[in-house]
């Protein structure tokens, strides 16, 4: 157990692991996501109430569940960094902010576009496009921050303590956001709560979720051992590496 | 199949703008994602493979290999 | 010259307890805040002015003021506190007095706690003791600027807590004030929302103690946590120097 923990926090056994998995996670998830996204463009029904328009449904919730569920990863890793000194968790945080950033704001996009055919405008102050715009910022803050130390310990501890503060935050803005948004306009037409979901929705909307999940997988691996290689940059390992070419 | 024919699969019943420039921006902005994350994956390796062929080249003539290391550190830093 | 109106920070020996210690932070910070009275001064008049644009840019009219008045003061309050963070840790960390109160024995949450309670009093504070003034000038009524000057007092310190962690964390990086408002704007989301969301429960006649004890649970919330996070932010900045 211990060794197997020891083994995880080495950057060299990472990449190695890292670079034979990732064929399978690249695809694996295209195939996933072109299979879920053929499925949900072509032959899933159009909807009763919305008609073509709910069909943003199988990007836009793919990219909002993953969005947020990488912010808890973050909040994971970063108390890895601070109790642990991990060397691969803060690698974690550094490569994944930017993706979570460029997901968000595809969730925002593509919520406000369905917004246009549903409500008539282009952005309305519902709950949850409002969450997620406060996820936008918090993620906007901490590559901000990350930029903004210099010093690459400290930039990763001074980031993990801030993720953690976001990631106790989320519920009481989620919670505060709802009941604001009670408080000002009462009932909306709700965009992605269904009473019931035919089978022929959800199982495309599953595979584009699993897909985006694998192929984030891949992304996360890939920038990791980016950001691997610049760290460790002088050592024997990626000297060997580079100069066997098996980068 | 949902639709009858190809131009009602593009028209979507007049969604087809909102819904199809959805999937556009999502498509440029992963596979952008994905390209650019691969492409400066590449750059490093490439950085890292300069920096120790030089040294290799330099370290029997010991001709400033700590110039050019600094150099291809400020390169690979970038991002 | 700034080095000579501070004066340094009293030996404490590790034999003085927690509280005398906090006392002893505390009563330092408030000392060189009074012999800096221009700095305690900036947070309120940019407060006022915050406050005079809203009539001037949007409308003077008597019904959109009633109605905005309470969102617009807590605006203006959470600029200005954000505002005056910036001065929170940053002459400490100039002159070094910071680096002896990490050293000291007495742990550090506590002393930063003392700290944060003091940057509250010196500008939280003042900002609601000024509330009543401008809720008249946007014609709050005066049910209305009571739960105002109530939820600024509950809020307030709220504020400064989470901003501590904020402060912790820019400290010596260039352009530190505007990461700050970026690390810390979406943090404040939550209180603003209630400060304001009571004050327009109020004007509807609803009970508003549940809304105020809500706010109590984020002032408990912050009290306990963000003091630890603050410690540990510090230490981090102070280690990057």
């Amino acid at each position: 157990m211990w060794q197997f923990f020891h083994k995880l926090g080495s950057p060299k056994w990472f990449y190695g692991i890292a670079t034979r998995f990732m064929p399978w996670l690249l695809a694996s998830g295209l195939l996933l996501l072109a299979g879920g996204l053929a499925w949900g463009l072509a032959f899933a029904p159009a909807d009763y109430l919305q008609g073509n328009s709910y069909r943003i449904i199988f990007i836009h919730v793919p990219t909002a569940f993953l969005a947020q569920s990488m912010y808890i990863m973050m909040a994971v890793a970063a108390v890895v960094t601070l109790v642990w000194r991990m060397k691969l968790a803060d690698v974690f945080v550094k490569a994944v902010a930017p993706v979570g950033l460029v997901f968000t704001f595809l969730s925002l996009f593509t919520g406000a576009v369905w917004g246009k055919p549903t409500w008539g405008t282009w952005w309305v102050w519902d709950a949850r496009l409002t969450s997620m715009l406060i996820l936008l910022f918090l993620y906007g803050g901490v590559i901000a921050l990350d930029r903004a130390i210099n010093d690459e310990k400290s930039a990763a501890r001074a980031v993990a303590v801030l993720v953690l503060v976001g990631v106790v935050n989320i519920p009481i803005i989620k919670y505060s956001v709802n009941w604001w948004n009670t408080l000002h306009q009462p009932a909306t037409f709700k965009l992605t709560e269904k009473p019931s979901m035919p089978v022929e929705m959800w199982v495309p909307l599953l595979l584009s979720v699993l897909g985006l999940y694998l192929l984030f997988g891949w992304l996360a691996c890939l920038r990791m051992k980016t950001e691997i290689l610049v760290r460790e940059q002088k050592t024997r390992w990626v000297k060997d590496l580079v100069m066997a070419g098996r980068g | 199949m949902a639709f009858d024919s190809f131009s009602a699969f593009i028209a979507m019943e007049g969604h087809g703008p909102y819904v199809w420039s959805c999937y556009a921006v999502f498509f440029i902005l992963v596979a952008g994602m994905m390209i650019w994350s691969a492409r400066r994956n590449r750059a490093v390796i490439e950085g890292c493979k300069r920096r120790f062929d030089q040294q290799q080249g330099t370290s029997g003539r010991d001709a400033r290999p700590k110039a050019s290391a600094t150099f291809t550190r400020v390169e690979v830093s970038q991002d | 010259m700034t080095t000579d109106v501070r004066p340094g920070l009293k030996p404490v020996e590790s034999g003085v307890g927690l509280f005398p210690a906090m006392a002893a932070v505390f009563m330092r910070d408030v000392r060189v805040a009074f012999r800096q009275r221009q700095d305690l001064l900036n947070p309120l008049l940019f407060f006022i002015m915050v406050v005079t644009l809203f009539p001037l840019g949007v409308s003077p009219e008597v019904e959109f003021l009633r109605q905005s008045g309470a969102g617009i003061l807590w605006v203006a309050a959470l600029l200005s506190v954000l505002l005056s963070l910036d001065h929170l840790f940053r002459h400490d960390f100039d002159d070094g007095t910071l680096e002896q109160l990490v050293l000291q024995p007495q742990p550090l949450f506590a002393l930063v706690l003392a700290k944060t309670v003091a940057h509250w009093i010196l500008t939280g504070l003042p900002l609601v003791v000024l509330t009543p003034i401008l809720g008249i000038m946007v014609h709050l009524d005066g049910n209305s600027i009571a739960i105002l000057c109530l939820t600024l007092l509950i809020g307030t310190p709220v504020l400064s807590l989470i901003g501590s962690i904020g402060a912790a964390l820019t400290l010596g990086l260039r352009s530190a004030g505007v990461l700050l408002s970026l690390l810390i704007i979406p943090l404040y989301i939550p209180v603003l929302i209630f400060g304001t969301g009571t004050v327009a429960a109020a004007s509807e006649g609803s009970p508003v103690a549940g809304y105020l004890a809500l706010m109590g649970a984020f002032l408990v919330l912050a009290l306990t946590l963000a003091p630890f996070a603050s410690a540990a932010a510090l230490r981090i900045s102070l280690s990057n120097s």
